[in-house]
């Protein structure tokens, strides 16, 4: 099945060079226990419910809920579910696992084909990376340069975040890591300015991408969100049609905030994907559906470890199917 | 999203207050929109489910009180367990009776661990402690370094090492350190990971074995959703909690990771992060987190209380008093009283929907310690002064003092704030729209 492909991909993939000794063989390890008990999942689901009825329908709801896809984006996908067995008239003939399948659908429905990152036409391609505090958007910078860098593109990383204690270090180290240049100025500077420097140095060096990393901030912290504001402009006046992607990092661990964050930032930013980071824990980060239900912002990327390749692109199936299974939590009402 | 929730409340239990009793029926429906509120404010699905059956099983067994309406009956439950179960009063740090205080600080990777260890040496700096901020996440690219800004700025002393280093040795030389440096506190900000990460968990677990920890505090951000208990629990059950850091409030998340990790784990939440300032810790208040979570306030009671305890011949008198600015501290005395008769000011704050939202307004106290100490200097004095506080000397404000218990400062103090509400009310001429501004800010003078 291709959930198990899907988790499979990531170890063949990983790249164990940058991390403590022994991450590689632990992250195998989960990953090998998750994929194990997810067929199980799968099965004792749908064991318990042969046939469709209110009970599957409420455990249902239970795991939709749990995955922080919200009370409102639940009711809607729950009741388009039972709308399309009502229209086909076949709601008892369906087996449990075929109301599963359908649901999944929904879902898949709900989010929208994938999209990939959006490129400059001409000239370098700016990238700006915003977020509340504690998401990942440092870490998300140096992976995406990683993954700029490895197909040869010269990558230039601006240190937007003047305001963290030591965040300008940490660009740095990831900067090394991935081989890309870092603008920085002094911890305090002007963020924009930052931004200015960086866009005039992909420029002159003829760089196929620049990466802004701002600082986290609380969406409700008004003044701050001006300043995000300002970098866009800046950017956007010394490189025509960038930023080309405002990329919004959204930790899968947050809850219906996600709402509150994505709706600010794109008020501020305009906002054109999702970073879901962090999704190799036990969160499902459900409440990206309800962003792409009331904001029409798509999720682009997901973070799936600490590790420099551990990112990739977002794959609304394989987020489908990780709704429903967990080692962790198994959804039915004790 | 919180007007709309206050408006659905307001609905459900105005439907309920038409009844003469409680039915079944009517419980369900205000719970109905209860759960709804307590899902949208991010309260894991379990929790919520157990919590929402609780309160069914109360009031549907319990006999309407002739006081309230049913609508009141079910609020008053709502807020009452809630409360309880966010764990009554607030709990402070326990500090060893033989020094250092080892505290170890753990948490996911985002979750404001390090700030909140700079937060918390300078919290205790502050209150006389000497505290070390001991740098054991030695694994995040520059996280030594963030700490080492952090406690320069505080001022509070940083022991680190290099990244990369053993960071259950540096988490022990720490310690030593801190021994040897005669500090009395030691705070260990760890690495942070996912709690499904083994690696970090069999850390962590030799760390509080190598260093015996007094407290070992999990910092959460309060934008958690339903994974809050899964977290939780996981660290709860290797590392045994003593108590949760709610970080992030500044933000416009209800929070409901609180009660969350509360239920689950049934540790205290022992402080909150308010800001990116480093004095933005504070202590956590149950109650205030428990209509946040529900997102409601609660005019109905309100006006209730309002009615009940206000004299309306008395506001009239006052009113006229006003016009003519002729305000003694009599009436400042009796406008007191007929407060304190409406319950604890912040309360009555916090009944006001959409106060939550108003930036402050949170976080604004009224010290209640300061109004009981302002009646009891207002009853030392003689009917004479009060009417005329001009002939409050010397030696009368020492007889005062004395007479109150408090300094001498205090009744300077208060004569002081009293003279200016005086001349505000003189300003503005007393009538008018401007009047009742003054006659408002007059009768909430010692909001903070």
């Amino acid at each position: 099945m291709n959930v198990r492909d899907g988790l499979t991909k990531p170890i063949q993939n990983h790249n164990s060079h940058n991390k403590p000794k022994g991450l590689l063989a632990s992250l195998s390890e989960r990953l090998t226990k998750t994929r194990a008990s997810i067929v199980g999942q799968v099965q004792s689901l749908v064991r318990r419910h042969p046939t469709f009825d209110s009970e599957f329908l409420d455990e249902l709801e239970a795991i939709l809920l749990q995955a922080d896809v919200g009370v409102n984006t639940t009711g809607q996908l729950l009741s388009g579910l039972s709308q399309s067995l009502k229209e086909s008239g076949q709601g008892k003939a369906l087996s449990g696992e075929e109301v599963l399948a359908r649901l999944k659908g929904e879902i898949v429905t709900h989010l929208g084909p994938p999209e990939p990152l959006a490129e400059a036409a001409e000239g370098p391609t700016v990238i700006m990376v915003v977020g509340v505090n504690g998401t990942g958007k440092t870490t998300t910078v140096g992976k995406l340069c990683y993954r700029f860098g490895k197909l040869g593109d010269q990558v230039i990383l601006g240190a937007t975040d003047t305001f963290r204690a030591a965040a300008i270090d940490q660009l740095e180290i990831w900067g090394k890591r991935a081989g890309a240049r870092v603008i920085r100025h002094e911890e305090g500077a002007d963020p924009a300015a930052v931004a200015y420097d960086a866009c005039q140095a992909a420029k002159a060096r003829g760089a196929d991408y620049v990466i802004l990393d701002t600082a986290g901030r609380l969406h409700t912290h008004v003044n701050l969100m001006r300043e995000l504001e300002k970098i866009k402009r800046v950017v956007e006046r010394e490189i025509p049609g960038a930023p080309h992607e405002v990329l919004l990092v959204l930790d899968s661990t947050s809850g219906q905030n996600g709402l509150s964050q994505a709706t600010t930032f794109k008020e501020a930013v305009e906002v054109t994907g999702i970073v879901l980071t962090k999704l190799d824990g036990t969160a499902k980060g459900g409440v990206v559906l309800a962003i792409r239900d009331s904001l029409g912002i798509p999720v682009k990327l997901i973070g799936i470890g600490e590790g420099i390749e551990d990112l990739r692109d977002f794959n609304p199936r394989e987020f489908a199917d990780a709704i429903f299974h967990d080692p962790d939590r198994s959804g039915c009402p004790d | 999203m919180f007007e709309n929730l206050t408006a659905r409340f307001q609905e459900t239990f105005r439907k309920l207050r038409g009844k003469g009793k409680l039915s079944e029926a009517d419980v369900d429906e205000a719970l109905r929109e209860i759960r709804i509120a307590l899902l949208e404010a991010d309260v894991n699905f379990k929790v919520v489910r157990d919590f929402v059956s609780k309160v069914r099983e109360r009031a549907v067994g319990q006999e309407v009180a002739a006081s309230l309406t049913p609508g009141q009956q079910v609020i008053k439950i709502v807020n009452a367990e809630l409360t309880e179960l966010m764990g009554g009063r607030e709990r402070k740090i326990q500090f060893a009776p033989k020094p250092p205080t080892v505290i170890m600080i753990v948490g996911l990777q985002g979750s404001g661990k390090t700030t909140t260890c700079a937060k918390l040496g300078r919290l205790l700096k502050k209150q006389g402690r000497k505290p070390l901020l001991v740098a054991a996440d030695t694994w995040r690219p520059a996280a030594i370094k963030q700490l080492q800004i952090l406690g320069d700025s505080t001022g509070v002393e940083v022991f680190a090492t290099h990244q990369g280093d053993d960071a259950v040795k540096v988490a022990s030389s720490g310690v030593e350190r801190a021994k040897s440096l005669g500090c009395d506190t030691v705070i260990v900000d760890t690495q942070g990971r996912l709690h499904v990460d083994e690696e970090l968990m069999a850390e962590l677990c030799s760390m509080q074995k190598a260093i015996l920890p007094h407290e070992v505090l999990l910092v959460v951000d309060a934008m958690t959703g339903q994974d809050a208990v899964n977290v939780a629990s996981s660290f709860d059950e290797r590392l045994e909690l003593s108590g949760v850091i709610l970080t992030k409030l500044d933000g416009d998340a209800r929070g409901g990771a609180a009660l969350s990790t509360r239920a689950v784990t049934g540790k205290p939440i022992k402080f909150v992060g308010v800001g990116e300032k480093m004095d933005a810790l504070e202590p956590f208040h149950p109650d205030r987190m428990a209509s946040r979570i529900l997102g409601m306030g609660d005019i109905l009671s309100l006006i209730e209380k309002a009615e009940e305890s206000y004299d309306e011949a008395k506001a009239a008198q006052l009113a006229e008093k006003l016009k003519t600015a002729n305000f003694t501290l009599e009436d400042f005395q009796d406008q007191l009283e007929q407060m304190q008769k409406m319950g604890p000011l912040d309360e009555i704050l916090r009944m006001i929907p959409g106060m939550g939202r108003i930036k402050g307004v949170g976080d604004m106290k009224v010290d209640e310690k300061r109004l009981r100490q302002v009646d009891a200097i207002i009853s030392s004095m003689t009917p004479e002064e009060r009417r005329n506080p001009e002939i409050i000397n010397g030696s009368r404000r020492r007889r005062i003092a004395r007479g109150s218990g408090v300094k001498v400062q205090d009744v300077n103090a208060l004569l002081r704030q009293f003279n200016q509400v005086k001349e505000f009310l003189k300003q503005f001429g007393g009538g008018g729209k401007a009047g009742r501004r003054a006659m408002r800010k007059g009768m909430i003078p010692f909001m903070q």
